[in-house]
């Protein structure tokens, strides 16, 4: 079904390596991944801690250069970070001096094409789509971390961006604040139907969002295996408590299993 | 979720803590202060101490009004205002303009950082043989010390404010496609804005220290020459008005300053979290 709508983000033969300054030493981070979203897709990387997740996001983003291989949005190569792309970051990243709606306006005002009536217009929808209405206003510093990260979700779709790009987003929060902005991102970006890549290392809410996970190997990150997730679009956090779903985790954590086995993250008792 | 906005506006909008408790740290002050002041002249009147070295409340006031109503102290006021006031407005609007250059510019600063560190790390005290031959004893030398004193810490200030710029913020700005121009205006200059108040009030204590030394360096009026002179034949209570009045222009200004930056504290970085 997913082959018929557009290919939005065509990654291929990508690899990334590092240079440690201090060790002298090259570091392999990416090794050849392909991975294809389509359009309205959301498709989450999982894959053990530091396997070169975000440096994959960062890359699509255009903040940092690959070392092989192309990224293609829209069939145009990515070298630097444009309007079509939007980060939503791990920690909020929200500018402690600006309030809700202004943070939210931020890119926007970057930009510079909408007047500032219409800046304000659109920030304040979106405040209101993630659910922040009546914290437009407010500063950061007074907000919960939930609700921080919100807004920044918020100030990345105020870009109408064609991929959304998000870091761990929730990796801060509480198990509870978590679950519930699982289930909230889910609502948002259904509604904005936004074309989405998701980076995070909890398999459960990766699931839960996601219509494809693909899963990554150890240091250096291959793409070991990409497994559809056909759950129903609207989903409930009670899904997280049915068989299919029990099922498909238990897939995505067997894959993980054996890749922490073979970096030697664990050992086998 | 929308139980926890809800406790975040409970949490906003309750008082927390009642009028009467919140001022009770500044009622313990004000009492003592009043023993303090108490003990003091209980110890002149009982003649356990000899006012000639200590002075005393009763004598310090009766001095105060005697210098104000003579009316002989308001040229010294004047003189120390102008001179302060000149000295720190031309700090200010020296000093944060030049940081925000060397903050920003990495060659600005190249230029200007070894002549920067060498003055900031000179006690300024000691330039004032310099600036009197170069400016004499008049207003002009006391507007230079009070100048040099405050420039560097608001300089210095202003520089690292500049310059120290959160690299989350500087990522963030560059995923929005932020300009150079940009990066300056919507995240430099903002969240330099605490540290640079920081660097007005220090810049404040070096200005008021500035004058006091100036006058009594080298001058012919003000509230530094006003104890100076006052020293040196032995008026203990004279001197004690010049110190009690320049204590409290000092604190009363360095409170203002407080209240601007607690208005800006939540643009501080840190807290985030």
């Amino acid at each position: 079904m997913t082959a018929l709508r557009p290919v939005k983000l065509e990654i291929r033969g990508v690899s990334l390596e590092r240079y440690n300054e201090r060790t002298r030493q090259r570091l392999a981070v990416l090794d050849r991944i392909d991975l294809q979203v389509c359009e309205g897709e959301l498709v989450s990387i999982v894959g053990p801690s530091g396997c070169g997740k975000t440096s994959l996001l960062n890359a699509i983003d255009g903040l940092i250069r690959v070392t092989a291989g192309d990224i293609l949005v829209d069939g145009q190569p990515v070298d630097r970070p444009g309007p079509d792309r939007a980060m939503v970051f791990q920690n909020d990243c929200l500018f402690p001096w600006r309030t809700v709606a202004a943070n939210v306006a931020y890119g926007l005002e970057l930009q510079g094409k909408l007047t500032r009536r219409e800046m304000r217009e659109r920030a304040g929808a979106l405040v209101e789509l993630v659910g922040l209405a009546g914290f437009a206003e407010h500063y950061p510093n007074e907000l919960s971390g939930g609700m921080r990260q919100r807004v920044n979700i918020a100030r990345a779709l105020a870009m109408e961006p064609e991929l959304l790009l998000l870091d761990e987003p929730f990796a801060a929060l509480d198990a509870q604040t978590r679950e519930f902005m699982q289930f909230e991102l889910k609502k948002i970006l259904v509604r904005a139907s936004s074309t989405a890549l998701f980076v995070t290392h909890q398999i459960g809410e990766a699931v839960f969002l996601s219509d494809r996970v693909a899963v990554f190997s150890a240091r250096p990150a291959r793409i070991k295996e990409t497994i559809d997730i056909d759950l129903p679009q609207a989903r409930t956090l009670d899904l997280k408590h049915q068989a299919p779903f029990i099922e498909l985790e238990r897939r995505v954590w067997r894959l993980i299993e054996q890749e922490a086995q073979t970096a030697g993250m664990m050992t086998v008792a | 979720m929308d139980a926890t906005l809800k406790q975040v506006n409970e949490a906003l909008s309750a008082p927390a803590i009642s009028a009467w408790q919140r001022h009770e740290n500044a009622r313990i002050s004000i009492v003592s202060v009043l023993a303090f002041l108490a003990f003091w002249e209980a110890m002149v009147q009982f003649g356990l101490v000899n006012p000639l070295f200590t002075s005393s409340p009763s004598r310090i006031a009766t001095a105060g009004y005697e210098l104000f109503a003579g009316g002989t102290i308001y040229g010294d006021l004047r003189a120390s205002g102008v001179e302060f006031f000149a000295g720190y407005g031309l700090a200010i609007a020296t000093g944060v303009p030049l940081g925000v250059l060397m903050g920003w510019y990495g060659r600005v600063n190249a230029v200007l950082d070894p002549f920067v560190s060498a003055l900031y790390a000179t006690p300024r005290i000691a330039l004032l043989p310099l600036v009197m031959i170069w400016f004499g004893i008049g207003l002009m030398s006391k507007v230079a010390i009070v100048f040099l004193g405050a420039v560097f810490p608001i300089l210095v200030n202003t520089i690292t404010g500049v310059r120290t710029i959160d690299a989350d913020f500087i990522k963030v700005a560059r995923s929005f496609g932020s300009s150079d121009r940009q990066l300056f205006l919507k995240v430099a200059l903002p969240s330099s804005v605490p540290l640079l108040l920081a660097g007005l009030r220090l810049g404040l204590g070096h200005g008021l220290i500035g004058i006091v030394v100036g006058e009594m360096f080298g001058a012919t009026e003000g509230l530094g020459f006003l104890i100076s002179v006052a020293g040196a034949r032995f008026q203990t209570d004279k001197v004690m008005v010049g110190i009690i009045i320049i204590a409290v222009a000092g604190m009363t200004m360095t409170a203002i300053l407080r209240a601007i930056e607690r208005r800006f504290e939540r643009w501080r970085p840190s807290d985030r979290g």
